[in-house]
């Protein structure tokens, strides 16, 4: 069954259309991939299901239930929840901080209680702070809870942002190239994490990324993206000897096909997918 | 800041002791010229030997020259030309005041420029004495290039006995009420400080106190002696000096005479209110900028509940009042927070100031005057608690308990907040409030609720102070009363709680010791707040977080990055399709 479904998703921003008639459906408990070059839309399109932009056309389901048009708490709050392609952590707090602000909606202390601060508050925090740490040591930063999260070096800060995405207790994770910037050992460690999420949790996952060997590896289904449209959508093996696909990545003179005021909208895009 | 040439490093830097001459100079004809040395003339530090004029022109010297020395390692002659050349430069500007005042009618432009300051810049020689500044400041900067490289047993004592000479000299008139009140300190109060500045045998009693305080400090060394003591004598320690805090904070309105107690209960209040906004503008970084609007709320709210006079409505006594006001502006707070709270950084600063306009306007209006008063106000708010006159409680004093323990609850609420989900929530939100909301994090809930807690404590403030006062006017509901508050928070650091007792205590209570210069109290404000900015961008008592922040330097991993950038550079770039 499709834990999430777009149909026929449509974004502007002026006169381009960032995302187009997009079609698009992911099973519970599997994990895709969504490929494309720069500014094919990928991360646009991340945008749309977490409540980011807002689609101009279209629907987004999850889980049955519309939410294209929800605001991005009540999109957190039905299970969706995402890390960020340039890494958004809350600078000036510790890694443990980081963690418990993702928990913030399963915590329940009104301010007259936080103020009061009687048993039920301390046991609910206290109970926060373990589940905290113990988030901690499932991504490897056991003992770093107290570091600045701008402190950490730049693998852990990834390792943090999922950690504080899983805070939220998310059905449905989207990542947004968790391996950029990362050596070929880190790159198969974080590999075998994002595999370890959907086996050891069951969270479905969504994942935009660059590198051919993560995508390959991990995806049970990957589509791909190209100036907003999808052009193929498949197994890793339909999708590399795919002809659309190996047009897109390489060109092979197609580019010089692609209308140029499209090219122009493309290249003015605020945001869309890298 | 300046230009490392290649030359020797003992090597005076000529060009940067005349650069930073010119600008004391700059300084210096400015206080001149706005009439500042002359208003300033008239009050002492030491009584009949030298001015707080005097002292204004000297003090430029020492910091032109400490400027210009500053950072640098020269030897000592080289280190007191340099001072020399940086005071002379200085001294210069107000010499030419002297001769250019004599020449052209400087106050048609300067209304404040008078005779009377070139009396004070020329000691009183006239015209013919316009050399005076510039040797004396040439001299003062020549020594302070002294002090500065000499041996640090010369230094440090020197140093601390100059310091003390100002600091006592200058708080003469807050320290003698309380030493003359009892019969023990009066003849030492008198020996020191006469009714305006010190005494010249007080002055000689200060310096040679300090030299000495300062030498047996250097030999018994306080803190080593103190870390050598057993620990269960040390954890004695830490309580004792609470209670001798607590009775020093207790015993503060008697000791000081009626009107010092008068400025003290406002500064307990704005420390009360500094505490209130700390958690809109320190914890949930909403630049609430309209906060007068419920300190007016709460006043005016006060006043009609329980003025015996024309607009009072409900004759309620004081203590039923206060929790009503509190609301109420809380109310209010609510009611301004939800149109406006979408609207992020700047412009909200902008909308909320708009908002403390509108009600000051509104307090004052004729639409309203029936009820508020207009510019009348509202009079013969009582007393929270009547007594008699020479009642212990007399006054501002119970206005100052009553704002203390208020102060102490607001301060209990903020940490307590702070530490909790709604504490991390605003601070998520200040941080990034995007990925708050992604998080789970309802913006408008948590942000009104950090505005309408801001706007509760306001109000409460309003509410105590309409029972200082007595009344409430639109005069007293300005746009000061919100950057009173904003710019204490400022000065005393961020989100930090011992943070806003300093700043209100300088920038509320101190102004208020030099209330005949309350002409320039603004200037000083802007001056403070640059100076701020520039050189302490984290407040004087920054919450370590913070100071960490502004102090480390930054690792640029996350943030600036542009926002489809490919991350941080590594060897491994993500390319296209890898």
């Amino acid at each position: 069954m499709s834990l999430l479904e777009a149909v026929q998703v449509t974004k502007r921003f002026g006169g381009l259309s960032a995302v187009r008639a997009l079609d698009f459906s992911i099973d519970e408990g599997s994990i895709v991939s969504v490929i494309g070059p720069n500014g094919a839309g990928k991360t646009t399109f991340f945008n749309c299901i977490a409540g980011f932009y807002h689609p101009e056309e279209g629907k987004i389901l999850f889980g049955g239930k519309p939410i294209h048009g929800l605001r991005r708490d009540q999109i957190a709050h039905l299970g969706i929840a995402r890390t960020y392609q340039n890494i958004r952590l809350f600078a000036k707090m510790t890694a443990l901080e980081n963690i418990l602000v993702g928990q913030h909606h399963q915590l329940h202390a009104s301010w007259i209680g936080a103020i009061a601060n009687n048993a039920s508050v301390r046991t609910e925090e206290a109970a926060a702070v373990d589940e905290a740490r113990r988030l901690l040591r499932f991504v490897g930063l056991a003992g770093k809870g107290d570091a600045m999260a701008d402190k950490l070096p730049y693998g852990d800060q990834r390792r943090l942002e999922i950690a504080r995405a899983l805070a939220t207790k998310p059905k449905l994770l989207l990542l947004d190239e968790p391996t950029a910037g990362m050596n070929p050992a880190e790159t198969a460690r974080m590999t075998d994490f994002i595999r370890s999420l959907r086996d050891g949790l069951g969270i479905t996952i969504l994942l935009i990324e660059h590198q051919m060997r993560v995508v390959m590896g991990i995806s049970e289904r990957i589509a791909v993206l190209d100036y907003g449209e999808k052009i193929a959508e498949g197994t890793a093996r339909e999708i590399q000897t795919n002809p659309k696909v190996i047009e897109a990545y390489l060109g092979s003179g197609g580019a010089a096909d692609v209308p140029q005021h499209v090219q122009d909208d493309v290249d003015a895009a605020p945001a869309t997918g890298g | 800041m300046m230009n490392q040439t290649a030359v020797p490093e003992v090597a005076v830097d000529w060009r940067r002791a005349l650069r930073i001459g010119l600008l004391g100079g700059a300084v210096a004809l400015y206080v001149c010229l706005v009439g500042m040395v002359e208003v300033f003339d008239a009050r002492a530090l030491v009584a009949g030997v030298i001015t707080l004029g005097q002292t204004s022109m000297v003090l430029a010297g020492v910091g032109a020259a400490y400027m210009a020395i500053r950072g640098q390692s020269l030897d000592r002659n080289r280190a007191a030309l340099a001072g020399v050349l940086a005071g002379a430069v200085t001294g210069a500007f107000p010499a030419v005041l002297v001769v250019v005042s004599e020449v052209v009618n400087l106050r048609a432009m300067f209304l404040r420029a008078s005779p009377g300051t070139t009396d004070v810049l020329t000691l009183g020689l006239g015209v013919g004495g316009a050399w005076v500044p510039i040797l004396v400041l040439a001299v003062v900067g020549g020594a302070t290039g002294l002090l500065l490289t000499a041996r640090s047993d010369i230094r440090q004592p020197t140093s601390a006995a100059l310091l003390a000479l100002l600091l006592v000299g200058l708080f003469a008139g807050l320290l003698r009420p309380p030493l003359l009140a009892s019969t023990v300190t009066a003849a030492l109060g008198r020996f020191l400080l006469s009714d305006n500045g010190l005494t010249l045998p007080g002055a000689v009693f200060m310096v040679i106190a300090a030299v000495v305080g300062r030498l047996v400090r250097r030999r018994i060394s306080l803190r080593s002696r103190l870390a050598a003591l057993p620990p269960a004598r040390k954890r004695a320690l830490t309580p004792a000096a609470l209670v001798a805090l607590l009775l020093l904070v207790l015993w503060l309105p008697h000791g000081i005479g009626p009107f010092f107690a008068q400025v003290v209960a406002v500064v307990v209040l704005y420390v009360l209110m500094g505490l209130g906004l700390n958690i809109t503008l320190g914890l949930a970084g909403l630049l609430d900028l309209g906060f007068v609007a419920f300190f007016a709320v709460g006043a005016y709210t006060v006043g009609l509940l329980t003025s015996t006079a024309e607009y009072g409505i409900a004759l309620w006594p004081f203590w039923a009042a206060v929790p009503f006001a509190v609301l109420l502006a809380m109310a209010f707070g609510a009611f301004f927070g939800l149109p406006i709270l979408g609207i992020r950084g700047d412009y909200l600063a902008i909308a909320t100031l708009g908002f403390g306009e509108i009600i000051r306007i509104l307090a004052g209006s004729d639409l309203l005057k029936g009820l508020l008063g207009g510019p009348r106000g509202i009079i013969n708010i009582p007393k929270p608690v009547e007594v008699p006159p020479d009642h212990l409680l007399a006054g501002p004093i119970q206005i100052y308990y009553i704002g203390l323990v208020a102060a102490l609850v607001v301060a209990f609420v903020a940490i307590r907040l702070r530490a909790s989900r709604l504490g991390r929530a605003w601070i998520a939100i200040r941080e990034d409030e995007d990925v708050a909301e992604a998080l789970g994090i309802n913006l408008v809930q948590t942000k009104l609720l950090a505005y309408m807690l801001g706007a509760a404590f306001a109000g409460l403030g309003g509410a105590i102070f309409a029972g200082l006062l007595g009344s409430i006017f639109a005069s007293s509901v300005t746009l000061f009363v919100s950057i009173n508050v904003a710019a204490l928070i400022i000065v005393g650091g961020m989100g930090s709680i011992p943070g806003v007792v300093v700043g209100a205590i300088f920038l509320i209570g101190v102004p208020e010791l030099f209330r005949e210069f309350s002409d320039y109290r603004f200037l000083f404000y802007g001056a403070a707040l640059i100076a701020m900015m520039l050189f302490r961008p984290e407040g004087l008592l920054p919450s370590r977080i913070v100071q960490r922040e502004l102090h480390v330097p930054k690792s640029d991993e996350n943030g600036d990055a542009p926002a489809e950038g490919d991350g941080p550079a590594t060897e491994l770039s993500p390319g296209t399709a890898g």
